[in-house]
C-alpha cells in the first residue's frame, strides 16, 4: 500500500515529533510542575506534594541565590562585553586586511569554539595554577620588562583560590574560548556591506579609521545589540567551566558559584528539586528581562539617533 | 597646510603592522593552551609543575598512557563516547531531514504553529530541562543507558532548522511533482530522490551533531552513573582529584579527546563554522 500525500508529512515528521515532545516539550512543563511541589527523589515519585509558591519563596528568600545570582550577572557582562569590544575590530581587520590567510586566522581562532569545555577548563586549572602555572610564570617574566613591568602584581595571583580573583580567571576562559566565535558572526555581517561604500569613501580620502568608524560600525549596530544579548544570555548560563574549575563548591566562598550550578548543587546534593525547579525558572525570568531590556534600550537609542529604519532593513535580511 | 609625507611613509605602515602583530599575537594566544595541553601530555605531573615549567615536548607520553588506563577505563570510555556520538549522529541526520523535508514539502494542517513551536524551543537554555531529564531518565528506566544520550540528542531543533533551509531553497518542488506523476510513492521520492541530494547538508549537520555529542558534558553528566559508562569529558573530570591529580595522564586522555575534532576542523572548517553560527544569526 502506498502512502498518501495527505499522511505523508505525519510520517515523515513522527520520528522526530515523538522525540522532540518527549525531551524537548515535556521536560519544560515538568520543570514549571515541579517548581510547585516539594520532591526527594529518595521517597519515589509517589511523593510528590503540591507548595504552591513556596519553592520561590524559598529560594528568593535565600541569601546564597542571589549570591550566585550576583556572581552570574558579573561573570556575563566582564566576560561577554569584551568579547565584542575585541572581536568588532578584529572581524573588520580580518576582512579587509587578510586575504590568503584569512581562513588559517579565523579557524586558529575559532578552534576553542569546537574542543569539549571539560577539556578547556581542565586545562585552564593547570595554567591558572597559582605556584607553577604558565600564566603566572609569564607573568614573573614580564615584570622584569620595562614599563609592562610595573602593571604586574608583586606577589603570584591565586587564581583559583582567592575569591577575588576566581570570577576573573573564569572570565578570561569565557572570553578565550568565545571571541572567535563572535568574530566569525560579525565577519559574516562585515560580507554584506557593500563594498562600493569603502571604494567610494577611499576616493573621498578617507583613512581606514574613519571608514572603520563612519562605515564599519554603524553598519554592524543591529548585529551588535544581537551579538551582546547573545553573550550575556549565554554568560548567563555558565555551569561546566566553575564546575569544572572549581568543583561543584563554586571555590573559595563560592565566589564562582554561578546560579546554574547553585541549580544543579541544591537538586543532587540537597535533594531538593522543587527549589531547583524554581531557580532555573528565575534565572529564566531574569535572562527574559535583561533580553527585553536590552533590545528596548537599544531600540529607543536608534530612535534617538534615527537609524531606525537600517536597523529595521538590515533586520529584514535575517 | 599638513605635512602628508610624515603619515604616509612612517605613521600608517606602522600602524598597519602592530596591528598585524596584535593579531597574530591574539592567534598565538588562541594557540598557546593547545600546545601547552600536548607538551603537558608527554611529561610526568612532578615535570609540569616545576620551575621553569616544561615549554617542550617531553619523553613521558607512554607513561601518562599508562596511569590513564589504570586511573580510568579510558578505551571503554573512548569507545562509548564513539559509539554514543555515531547512532546519535546518524539518527540526527535521518530524522532531522525527514521532518526538514515535511516542513519544506508539504503544506499541512497546524504546519507553521508546529515549526515556531520547534523553533522557539531553540532559545530556551538547556538548564531548564536539567532536572526533568534526569527525572524522566529514571522514570523509563534508562539512566546509564546509551539511548539516554542519542535519542534526547536526535530531536534537534537546529537540524530541523537546517534541513528544512536547505531543502525549500535546493529542492525544486517540479521535481517531487514529476516523480509523483511517474507513479513514485512518497517514501520512495523522499529516500531515492530527495536524500541523495542533500549530501552538503546532511554533513554539516552531521558534523554539528557529532561535536555536540562527543563534547556533551551535562547530559552524561545527569544520566550516566558506572564508570564504565562514561563518555570522555566526564571521566576525564573524574580524574581530577582535589589531592594528587595526575595532571601529565589527564592531559594525555585530554589531548586524545580533542585531537579527533581539530583534525575534522582542519579538514572541514569553512563548513563547519558556518554550520556552527548558522544557528545563532538565523
Amino acid at each position: 500500500m502506498k502512502l498518501s500525500e495527505k499522511f505523508a508529512p505525519y510520517v515523515f515528521l513522527s520520528p522526530f515529533l515523538i522525540l522532540f515532545s518527549l525531551f524537548g516539550l515535556f521536560p519544560l512543563l515538568f520543570s514549571l510542575y515541579l517548581s510547585f511541589h516539594s520532591w526527594d527523589p529518595i521517597q519515589g515519585f509517589g511523593a510528590m506534594r503540591y507548595v504552591g509558591l513556596k519553592n520561590f519563596a524559598f529560594a528568593l528568600g535565600d541569601e546564597w541565590f542571589w549570591h550566585s545570582l550576583r556572581n552570574t550577572l558579573w561573570l556575563a557582562v566582564a566576560a561577554g562585553v569584551p568579547q565584542h569590544l575585541v572581536a568588532i575590530p578584529l572581524a573588520s581587520f580580518l576582512q579587509h586586511r587578510l586575504n590568503r590567510l584569512r581562513n588559517f586566522v579565523v579557524g586558529v581562532y575559532f578552534l576553542p569554539y569546537i574542543t569539549a569545555t571539560v577539556a578547556i577548563a581542565i586545562l585552564f586549572s593547570a595554567l591558572f595554577s597559582t605556584d607553577f602555572g604558565i600564566i603566572n610564570q609569564t607573568l614573573r617574566s614580564l615584570a622584569h620588562v620595562p614599563l609592562i613591568g610595573q602593571l604586574v602584581p608583586a606577589d603570584n595571583i591565586k587564581w583559583l583560590t582567592d575569591p577575588d580573583r576566581i570570577k576573573p580567571a573564569l572570565a578570561i576562559l569565557v572570553f578565550w574560548r568565545y571571541v572567535g566565535f563572535n568574530t566569525v558572526l560579525y565577519m559574516g555581517a562585515l560580507q554584506t556591506i557593500p563594498p562600493e561604500l569603502y571604494e567610494a569613501a577611499t576616493m573621498d580620502g578617507a583613512t581606514p579609521l574613519q571608514q572603520f568608524r563612519k562605515i564599519t560600525l554603524p553598519m554592524l549596530r543591529p548585529l551588535m545589540y544581537f551579538g551582546v544579548t547573545l553573550s550575556v544570555v549565554g554568560g548567563l548560563q555558565l555551569f561546566e567551566e566553575p564546575l569544572v574549575l572549581l568543583t561543584i563548591t563554586g571555590g573559595t566562598d563560592m565566589a564562582g558559584m554561578t546560579t546554574a550550578l547553585y541549580m544543579f548543587k541544591s537538586a543532587f546534593e540537597f535533594n531538593d528539586f522543587g527549589s531547583a525547579s524554581a531557580i532555573s525558572w528565575l534565572l529564566f525570568a531574569v535572562i527574559v528581562v535583561l533580553a527585553m531590556i536590552n533590545s528596548r534600550v537599544f531600540r529607543e537609542r536608534d530612535e534617538v539617533r534615527g537609524v531606525t529604519g537600517a536597523k529595521k532593513s538590515a533586520g529584514g535580511k535575517r | 597646510m599638513k605635512r602628508p609625507g610624515l603619515v604616509d611613509a612612517v605613521l600608517r605602515p606602522a600602524s598597519t603592522w602592530s596591528a598585524y602583530a596584535l593579531v597574530a599575537v591574539g592567534a598565538l594566544l588562541m594557540l598557546m593552551p593547545f600546545y601547552f595541553m600536548f607538551v603537558f601530555a608527554s611529561h610526568h605531573r612532578s615535570e609540569i609543575f616545576q620551575l621553569p615549567p616544561p615549554l617542550w615536548f617531553g619523553s613521558d607520553f607512554q607513561a601518562n598512557l599508562k596511569i590513564l588506563l589504570t586511573q580510568i577505563p579510558f578505551l571503554k570510555n573512548l569507545g562509548w563516547s564513539l559509539y554514543v556520538a555515531t547512532i546519535g549522529t546518524g539518527l540526527t541526520m535521518l530524522f532531522c531531514s525527514m521532518g526538514g523535508y515535511a516542513f519544506a514539502m508539504y503544506s499541512f494542517p497546524g504546519k507553521r504553529l508546529l515549526f515556531s513551536l520547534v523553533m522557539s524551543t531553540m532559545l530556551v537554555p538547556s538548564f531548564l530541562s536539567m532536572i526533568p531529564t534526569f527525572m524522566i531518565m529514571d522514570l523509563l528506566d534508562w539512566i546509564d543507558q546509551p539511548r539516554a544520550l542519542y535519542l534526547p540528542g536526535a530531536a534537534s531543533a537546529f537540524g530541523i532548522f537546517l534541513m528544512r533551509q536547505f531543502i525549500a531553497a535546493s529542492i525544486p518542488k517540479p521535481l517531487i511533482e514529476a516523480a509523483r506523476m511517474d507513479g513514485c510513492g512518497e517514501l520512495r521520492i523522499f529516500f531515492q530522490i530527495v536524500l541523495p541530494l542533500l549530501g552538503p547538508a546532511l554533513g554539516t549537520l552531521g558534523m554539528v551533531a557529532f561535536i555536540a555529542s562527543w563534547n556533551n558534558f551535562i547530559s552524561p553528566l545527569v544520566v550516566m552513573r558506572s564508570m564504565d559508562h562514561y563518555t570522555l569529558p566526564l571521566a576525564l573530570r573524574a580524574m581530577q582529584n582535589p589531592v594528587n591529580t595526575e595532571w601529565g595522564a589527564i592531559m594525555a586522555g585530554s589531548a586524545i579527546a580533542v585531537v579527533p575534532l581539530m583534525l575534522m576542523f582542519v579538514f572541514f572548517s569553512r563548513r563547519l563554522i558556518q554550520g556552527l553560527t548558522v544557528g545563532a544569526v538565523k
